[in-house]
């Protein structure tokens, strides 16, 4: 049974701006197809008693009290940088989008 | 053809809904220990966390669940007993890690309200707000957009990323959507987004500082004709900063889809972002494609699950409601209905209290804010809080017309010039030579003048006809450039001509 759509993964590279070829698409909706039937196997064995779960370890309320610790300095902080300006961080055009 | 604001809201009903974005006043951010001081150099505030370095692992600052819970309680949530933070997904380089951590599903607080009143000609009147949920996330970074002739993203050549702010607790109000507003959506708008800053400051969880952008609004505007049962399409309006934007861009947005259902054009679902200069709002990133953020729980962090004893600890330390500061304050200054509404449309109340508290009378303190200042600041189309002068300042102005050292008409003068930026009360008074004259032979003098230029007058007054003084009383004080104290003058020109004191003006 087929859960994945070719158009279900260009969808999803679209989102990851991966930038696939037609053949890739048509390889990786198979082969992803595949992976997903595997790990749907968990479901099998997953009953209602059983809540969803997002952590291996079933704790709570890990915080930290709302103290000021050291920050970088600006050259630490800018030093894995491809580009930089005036302390800031340099990126490429951003294009049509806005925030 | 511009329709009017009345011809939209004969045929549509408006349907309201607002996201406030809250910025907490913790020390830390969200998940480091970074400062969130405003105004820092650049990129001085951050650390592995808050840039999202592989490895680097977030901690929920406590502080900041506190004063989330304290928001949901103050807006009559539920507080959630288990709650988590999910990875918001999308490229944009205002967050480093590619990613926002923020709440999807799982909300800390739901269900909520916060009823507003507005003042309107049929009297005042209630709205119920319904809070769908308040979440918790992370503030973005600055970008500076380079190149290009507007400083707008559109043109610019790239950008420089700032990241002190990026990871600073943000706390998101969302409202149910608000039907039932009709022709008054624009003030419950306005007045829910003043209310619940009101709420927030009173809690003391953020500055609220809506011009420096910790507390920020979108607004959700649709139209449906009236008695139809479907929602029209709704569009986002962003940028939103200042309680009187918040009423310009909803009523705006009524206006622009209404010319557009008229025409027979659809409304495009579209995030729009107000501009402050016209009122209107521009075309910002299209909807048609639904934005999908691949939320997905973010692994790095346990739920937060606050206890039964954790939240009636909270509840017991909640101040005094707005609403309810609202009653005590109107009953201790004797202030009627009509004017205390009039009061909180012009969102005043926090500065006259502050003006009382420096020990003006109370209603004298409304009377200049709401008076004189209320009228300077409708000229210039802003808020008063946001002209030159403040409570400090009509505080001793109050306190000099109180002495005697400045008339009423000198004292707005006076408070012209501070607003127009000359400095102290006392500053303007010394610089435009503003002061009551108070000697008598001066007075005299004056007094001399106008009863030798109106002679006629004089000799009724000196009949016993006591009404004709007032023109003399005002030739006295026209030359006295108003600097004269009216009463005074009256006194000394009534014995001049031998005539009792007997009304006072
Ligand atoms: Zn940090």
């Amino acid at each position: 049974m087929s859960q994945l759509s070719r158009s279900d993964v260009a969808n999803l590279a679209r989102l990851a701006r991966i930038d696939m070829t037609d053949a890739e698409l048509d390889h990786l909706a198979t082969e992803m197809d595949v992976i997903l039937a595997a790990v749907a196997r968990v479901q099998e064995v997953a009953t209602p008693e059983i809540a969803p779960t997002s952590h291996p370890i079933p704790i709570h309320n890990v915080t930290r009290p709302d103290v000021v610790s050291a920050s970088l300095t600006p050259e630490a902080a800018l030093s894995g940088a491809p580009a930089q300006e005036d302390n800031r961080f340099r990126v490429p055009q951003i294009l049509g989008e806005e925030a | 053809m511009t329709l009017t604001y009345e011809d939209v809201i004969a045929k549509y009903e408006p349907v309201l809904g607002l996201e406030v974005h809250v910025e907490l006043n913790t020390h830390s951010k969200m998940f480091c220990g970074c400062s969130t001081d405003f105004g820092g150099e650049p990129n001085t505030q951050t650390c592995p966390v808050c840039l999202g370095m592989p490895g680097a692992l977030p901690v929920v600052n406590e502080k900041a669940i506190e004063s989330s819970i304290l928001i949901g309680l103050a807006l009559n949530c539920s507080i959630a007993p288990f709650s988590r933070f999910s990875r918001k997904n999308y490229f944009y380089p205002d967050m480093p890690k590619n990613f926002q951590i923020s709440q999807y599903d799982e909300p800390i607080c739901v269900n909520g309200y916060l009823d507003v009143e507005i003042d309107t000609e049929e009297g005042i009147k209630k709205f119920r707000v319904e809070i769908e949920r308040v979440h918790m996330e992370e503030d973005t970074g600055k970008s500076l957009h380079v190149g290009g002739a507007t400083g707008r993203i559109h043109g610019a050549d790239y950008s420089l990323l700032d990241y002190n702010r990026a990871g600073i607790p943000l706390v998101e109000i969302v409202t149910k959507i608000v039907p039932g507003t009709g022709k008054y959506a624009p003030e419950v708008a306005k007045a829910y987004v003043a209310q619940l800053r009101d709420i927030l400051r009173s809690l003391g969880v953020s500055d609220v500082r809506m011009e420096q952008g910790s507390l920020r609004c979108d607004a959700n505007v649709s139209l449906r004709l009236i008695g139809a049962e479907q929602l029209g399409t709704r569009s986002e309006t962003k940028n939103v900063n200042s309680l009187r934007s918040v009423e310009r861009a909803v009523r705006g947005e009524m206006i622009r889809h209404a010319e557009l259902l008229n025409k027979g054009e659809r409304v495009v679902q579209e995030t729009r972002h107000f501009q402050e200069d016209t009122g209107l709002t521009r075309s910002g990133r299209s909807k048609e494609q639904a934005e999908d953020y691949r939320y997905f729980p973010e692994p790095d962090l346990v739920p937060v699950a606050p206890d039964a004893a954790w939240i009636e600890k909270l509840r017991e330390s909640l101040p005094e409601h707005p609403s309810l500061r609202r009653a005590r304050l109107q009953e201790q200054w004797a202030v009627p209905d009509k004017e205390m509404a009039a009061m909180l449309n012009a969102d005043a109340l926090d500065i006259v209290e502050e003006t009382v508290l420096l020990g003006a009378d109370p209603t004298r303190a409304r009377g200049w804010w709401l008076g004189e200042i209320s009228r300077i600041a409708n000229e210039s189309g802003v808020a008063i809080v946001e002209l030159a002068i403040t409570p400090k300042d009509v505080a001793q102005i109050v306190a000099l017309v109180a002495k005697g050292d400045l008339t009423d008409k000198l004292a707005r003068q006076v408070v012209e010039g501070v607003i127009a930026g000359e400095g102290t009360p006392q500053q303007v008074i010394d610089s435009r030579g503003l002061k009551v004259v108070s000697d008598e032979s001066a007075l005299m003098a004056a007094i001399e003048r106008a009863i030798a230029a109106q002679p006629e007058t004089a000799e009724k007054i000196r009949n016993g006809h006591i009404p004709a003084a007032g023109a003399l009383i005002g030739a006295v004080m026209k030359d006295t450039k108003g600097q004269a104290d009216a009463a005074r003058v009256r006194e000394l020109l009534l014995a001049h001509l031998g005539q009792p004191n007997t009304i006072n003006p």
